[in-house]
């Protein structure tokens, strides 16, 4: 799960501003379980809105 | 000690081949001397000066548990690999800045905007990044205007947030500038480009409906279309029909790119933002990384002269002296204000350990910084002739290769107008004459490294047009995301007066917002391009000065804090770069203001329109009496904007004076850090 490849896939993911899904499941699992956690779909939504929602400064010039 | 030996190898490795660039007259010098001075100092900056900083001035912690542990949610607040975060943090601060300021510096010749990165980053703009990132990893990832007002009270903050949004503002018009300049007149960049939209809805649209999520898959298939636009693009372009149908003026292209950004920054992100922003972001990655293995292989010798005689001033890209004008020229690459912004947004809720920090902080602006080199480079490896037949105003070369042959070889440069019209011809564009911007440069540049690389001359063609491609995307992108950001720096700002502006009450306030947020950068983008000196040359310099205005606010917090925490011995580390930074942008202000030089100052050169005017008379460039008045009352709003860069900056410096001197007599630390257990401060 760590290897070279799997840490360039998760770091092209995070430069466009999407984070670890599986890290998502992990921490709702350990911090709130039976709470349900958002599906993958909805989850790529929710931090697609997120980025670009403006409050985060975008990027640079 | 022996641990040392291979740092003591790199450091003597960098200062011989420093020597070579600084020495070399005459000789031609090849470029990789200047990237193997640059890596090596930056290795070993990294190695002594951001562990020193990390472990002495800011005594990190590894221990302390960062926003990303304490307020840990699966979302913002993310424990990271740093490998992946170093990813992240880079693709955010790499943009269009070091890549078109080196090229600009170029003109003075390449070993002064060698040294300026080189000192500038390793002094000054890594440690800008690695101080917010610190100052604002302790305080809950919180951002630079709300840091301020923490540390240094509630008008700071405010102060120093309407100077961030004129600087996005600037910033915005700007890099809409360049993509006027390199798409004006060029069908094939035109259309290509063009393509990006059709392109990414589509994207969307998958994305969306057929295979949510996939970044990956989408972003393979979106660059096919992208290749296919670039490759189908040169027959388009020689179509007698859809050639001229993509044929857009300056002002014409000035006014759709006002329109796109309207429309482009209200409608939903996963529409053209989102898959764009894939798109530019990993073509980004993939150009920098190509362009660095590029000029490894190729080893191309420079051809700019190490100093031109332009140092002191008048040269035709833009005016004013080495000092201060080459320092705020350079700004993105040795140090850049814009970056506190992204080091105090999502990078120090991600960060997993303070002792990451060094990396992130530091080391991707190192990167940057390696960027900037690589543009330099560019610039310089190019025909000087070239060079400054791309980058002088038409109003000085004419517009057509005879004219520019001749003045640009009276400058001292000799060129022979076929060799013009043969680059031309080559990039598959009608001229290459008065394309000022740094894009245009950049990707002839691109296209001589990639071709020697891959296809020959018979692709140079094919690698302009995928350059431009590659810079147009990502400023578009920036553009977009800008104005939204913008929209919600206005309405933060306006909700201090009039608190109904706030979001979430209906339409209206996003809508007003936003719109005058594209208004204030399509004014000055609108002066940049019907400005008789191309816009660049006017543009660019106040861009710079509010940039590095903005760094020196991020270091002048830094020392505060740093005086704040008691640990005001090591405040050099931040004042010292402050000082330099403020007498560059103070000095530079300042004659842009006052100097009796009209090509320098906005003051002098108002008044000289503005008396030929009321005599009657009209001066080159303009043509009419209305455009002698447009002349006149855009340098007083430039002269205005400069103004007010000054009192932003000024005030600022008071505010960090008194609150050092508070801290200074206060017989415990001041700062207002998370404390290492209990509740969030208030």
């Amino acid at each position: 799960m760590t290897g070279p490849i799997d840490t360039l896939r998760r770091m092209a993911r995070l430069m466009v501003g999407m984070p670890d899904y599986d890290a998502y499941l992990r921490h709702m699992a350990d911090h709130h379980p039976g709470a349900r956690a958002m599906s993958r779909t909805e989850f790529s939504r929710d931090r697609q809105a997120a980025r670009y929602g403006g409050r985060n400064g975008g990027r640079c010039c | 000690m022996i641990r040392h030996l291979p740092w003591l190898l790199t450091a003597i490795v960098g200062a011989v081949a420093l020597w070579v660039v600084a020495v070399s007259r005459g000789e031609s010098v090849n470029a990789l001397w200047i990237v193997v001075a640059a890596v090596s100092c930056f290795l070993v900056a990294y190695r002594y000066y951001a562990l020193f900083i990390a472990r002495h001035v800011m005594a990190l912690d590894p221990a302390r548990p960062t926003p990303a542990i304490r307020r840990a949610d699966g979302l913002d607040y993310v424990a990271t690999d740093r490998t992946v975060l170093f990813g992240h943090h880079f693709a955010a601060i790499a943009g269009a800045g070091p890549l078109v300021g080196p090229v600009l510096a170029a003109q003075m010749g390449y070993l002064p905007g060698t040294l300026w990165i080189i000192a500038g980053v390793v002094l000054a703009g890594a440690v800008q990044d690695v101080m917010v990132l610190f100052i604002s990893m302790r305080r809950d990832g919180k951002s630079l205007g709300e840091l301020i007002r923490m540390e240094m009270g509630q008008v700071a903050g405010t102060i120093a947030l309407v100077g961030a949004f004129m600087i996005m503002v600037i910033i915005l018009a700007v890099l809409a500038l360049i993509v006027v300049k390199a798409l004006a007149e060029s069908p094939w960049g035109m259309f290509t480009v063009a393509a990006t939209v059709p392109l990414a809805v589509a994207m969307g649209a998958y994305t969306r409906w057929v295979r949510p999520g996939r970044i990956g898959e989408v972003s393979l298939l979106g660059l096919i279309g992208l290749l296919a636009a670039i490759v189908y693009g040169q027959s388009v372009a020689a179509s007698p029909v859809w050639g001229p149908a993509f044929t857009f003026t300056p002002v014409q292209l000035c006014w759709i790119l006002i329109g796109y950004g309207a429309v482009a920054s209200v409608l939903p992100v996963w529409l053209l933002l989102a898959p764009r922003d894939y798109l530019s972001t990993f073509l980004k990655i993939g150009a920098i990384a190509a362009l660095a293995i590029g000029i490894v292989i190729m080893a191309p010798a420079l051809k700019m002269p190490a100093v031109t005689p332009f140092v002191n001033g008048n040269g035709p890209v833009w005016a004013g002296g080495l000092f201060p004008f080459l320092f705020i020229t350079i700004a993105c690459g040795a140090v850049s204000g814009f970056h506190a912004l992204i080091s105090s947004g999502t990078t120090p809720k991600l960060i997993a350990s303070e002792a990451h920090a060094p990396l992130i902080g530091y080391g991707a602006m190192l990167m940057e910084a390696f960027v900037a080199i690589m543009a330099l480079v560019g610039a310089s490896i190019l025909d000087p002739g070239i060079y400054f037949t791309m980058n002088s105003p038409a109003a000085l070369i004419g517009t057509d290769p005879a004219s520019a042959a001749a003045a640009v070889t009276a400058m001292g440069f000799p060129i022979a107008p076929d060799l013009i019209a043969q680059t031309a011809r080559d990039v598959g564009e009608h001229t290459i004459i008065s394309r000022a911007g740094g894009a245009p440069t950049l990707a002839v540049a691109m296209a001589e490294i990639f071709s020697h690389v891959v296809g020959g001359p018979a692709m140079k063609a094919f690698w302009y047009h995928f350059a431009i491609l590659f810079e147009a995307l990502f400023i578009l992108t920036a553009v977009d995301a800008g104005t939204r950001a913008g929209r919600f720096m206005l309405q933060d700002l306006i909700a201090l007066a009039v608190p109904s502006f706030k979001d979430g009450k209906g339409h209206a306030p996003g809508v007003i917002a936003t719109a005058l947020t594209v208004a204030a950068w399509g004014f000055f983008l609108y002066q940049g391009v019907t400005d008789p000196l191309g816009g660049v040359n006017t543009l660019w310099p106040v861009f710079g000065i509010s940039n590095q205005m903005l760094a020196a606010i991020a270091l002048m917090l830094g020392t505060a804090v740093l005086f704040r925490m008691k640990r005001a011995r090591f405040a050099w580390v931040t004042a010292l770069p402050t000082a330099w930074l403020l007498a560059c942008t103070l000095t530079a202000g300042w004659l842009k203001l006052f100097s009796a030089d009209p090509k320098v100052g906005f003051l002098a050169h108002a008044t000289r329109f503005d008396s030929a005017a009321t005599a009657g008379e009209l001066l080159a460039p303009a043509k009419s009496m209305a455009q002698m008045r447009q002349i006149v009352f855009n340098d007083r709003i430039d002269a205005a904007l400069v103004a007010l860069f000054l009192a932003v900056v000024l005030a600022l410096l008071v505010f960090t004076v008194r609150t050092c001197l508070a801290a200074r007599r206060s017989p415990v630390p001041l700062a207002r850090e998370i404390p290492l257990r209990g509740e969030a401060v208030a």
